[in-house]
């Protein structure tokens, strides 16, 4: 059956809490998820006092601070610092969202971070995403042509075929939108996601590639496409502002289209 | 413990090729329920306080019957068909998930044609 409780080693408790240094104006309560897999012990949520003084404005730049001068123990993932990467995908203040491009003052009240929902935690506010990047490489993100590309020319793209792949090609698989989705905690293991299906989207909907009805003989499945029953998390979500429910919406017509 | 890889896993036993026509089926038994629904609920709405006769003299011309009787295969096709995602979704054991999706299609079969077969007994005046 699905699990809807938390398993008994997984139950969250209260953790340490580090006070900001005398004389801190502007103090913003971090409450960071912890779980470390070399002591044994269940996950706590450890509090920090940020003196936002001192600090950048994003959440990402708290969490650096705390890891400089507060924790080093902190375990997170951040490369960019800009939005472009994904690494530092997180749930923050509830919602799913990259800790660089969400600024601490819009979060009101003490800052909640997690690691993504529904995912196996590595460390701290590390996800495992071993399974999600393997079902983006199931869908083959690649072009698939017959004769082999062109030695000496590109391959040519009309302006308005273009501008079909807007909203798609931004996708930078941070794994927000796919970890907000109730539909994918439960079914992960055979349903695609969200993003998966978005970049799965972005290939049929290429007017260079050739392989759109290959692509979707392997998306026809009750599983892989059709566990999206239109919540629409994904697009609440993602921090790009793309739409992943309405890419998955146009597989689906795709699918009528050539029955 | 698998030692098999992510990819494999993922790629499992291949795509079904199928699921088009499941997802077509809700969403059309649906469309024709709008209607069906409002006209049946309606007309027992005004059917409130006759008798079995007078309910047996509105079921029997045959636009009545056909209608209700479009009504309870349309809305048995959908039980079965939203029952069947609810089911594939949360239960997981396997032979549990089997047992409940037979289930649902044998329960669903049966009313369907047992409620069909009384339209048709009271139509034809039994």
């Amino acid at each position: 059956m699905a699990e809807f409780a938390l398993p008994a080693n997984s139950k969250v408790g209260k953790g340490k809490v580090v006070k900001a240094p005398a004389g801190a104006q502007r103090i913003k309560k971090f409450n960071v998820y912890r779980w470390n897999p070399d002591d044994g012990n269940n996950p706590v949520v450890d509090t920090y006092e940020v003196d936002l003084d001192t600090c950048g404005p994003m959440v990402l730049d708290g969490l650096i601070k705390i890891k400089n001068d507060l924790d080093p123990t902190l375990a997170f993932r951040r490369s960019c610092r800009e939005g472009v990467c994904g690494s530092c995908a997180m749930n923050i203040d509830g919602t799913n969202t990259l800790a660089c491009t969400k600024a601490t003052e819009a979060v009101s009240g003490d800052v909640n971070i997690y690691p993504l929902p529904h995912t196996s935690v590595i460390k701290d506010l590390v996800p495992d995403l071993t399974n999600f990047y393997a079902q983006y490489a199931s869908i083959e993100p690649w072009m698939k042509t017959a004769p082999p590309a062109p030695a000496t020319t590109e391959r040519l793209q009309s302006r308005e075929d273009r501008a079909k792949l807007d909203g798609l090609w931004e996708c930078i698989l941070c794994a927000c939108c796919s970890t907000s989705c109730p539909s994918y905690w439960w079914n992960s293991d055979r349903y695609l996601g969200p993003a998966a299906l978005l970049q799965s989207y972005r290939w049929l909907i290429d007017s260079r590639d050739e392989d759109t009805g290959n692509r979707l003989d392997d998306l026809e499945d009750p599983f892989k496409l059709y566990r999206c029953h239109t919540i629409m998390n994904c697009a609440k979500t993602c921090p790009k502002s793309l739409n992943p429910a309405e890419a998955i919406a146009s597989i689906k017509q795709m699918m009528v289209e050539r029955r | 413990m698998s030692l098999r890889t992510p990819l494999g896993r993922v790629r499992g036993l291949g795509s079904a090729k199928h699921g088009l026509d499941h997802w077509w089926y809700q969403r059309m038994t649906a469309l024709a329920l709008i209607p069906l629904g409002i006209w049946l609920l309606s007309s027992f709405v005004a059917q409130i306080g006759n008798d079995h006769d007078a309910f047996k003299a509105w079921l029997g011309t045959p636009g009545r019957s056909v209608g209700t009787s479009l009504f309870l295969f349309a809305a048995f096709y959908h039980m079965k068909l939203g029952v069947q995602v609810v089911i594939e979704d949360y239960v997981h054991t396997r032979w549990i998930n089997m047992t409940l999706l037979i289930a649902t299609t044998f329960i669903c079969v049966l009313l369907g044609t047992a409620s069909i077969f009384a339209v048709l007994k009271l139509a034809f005046g039994g």
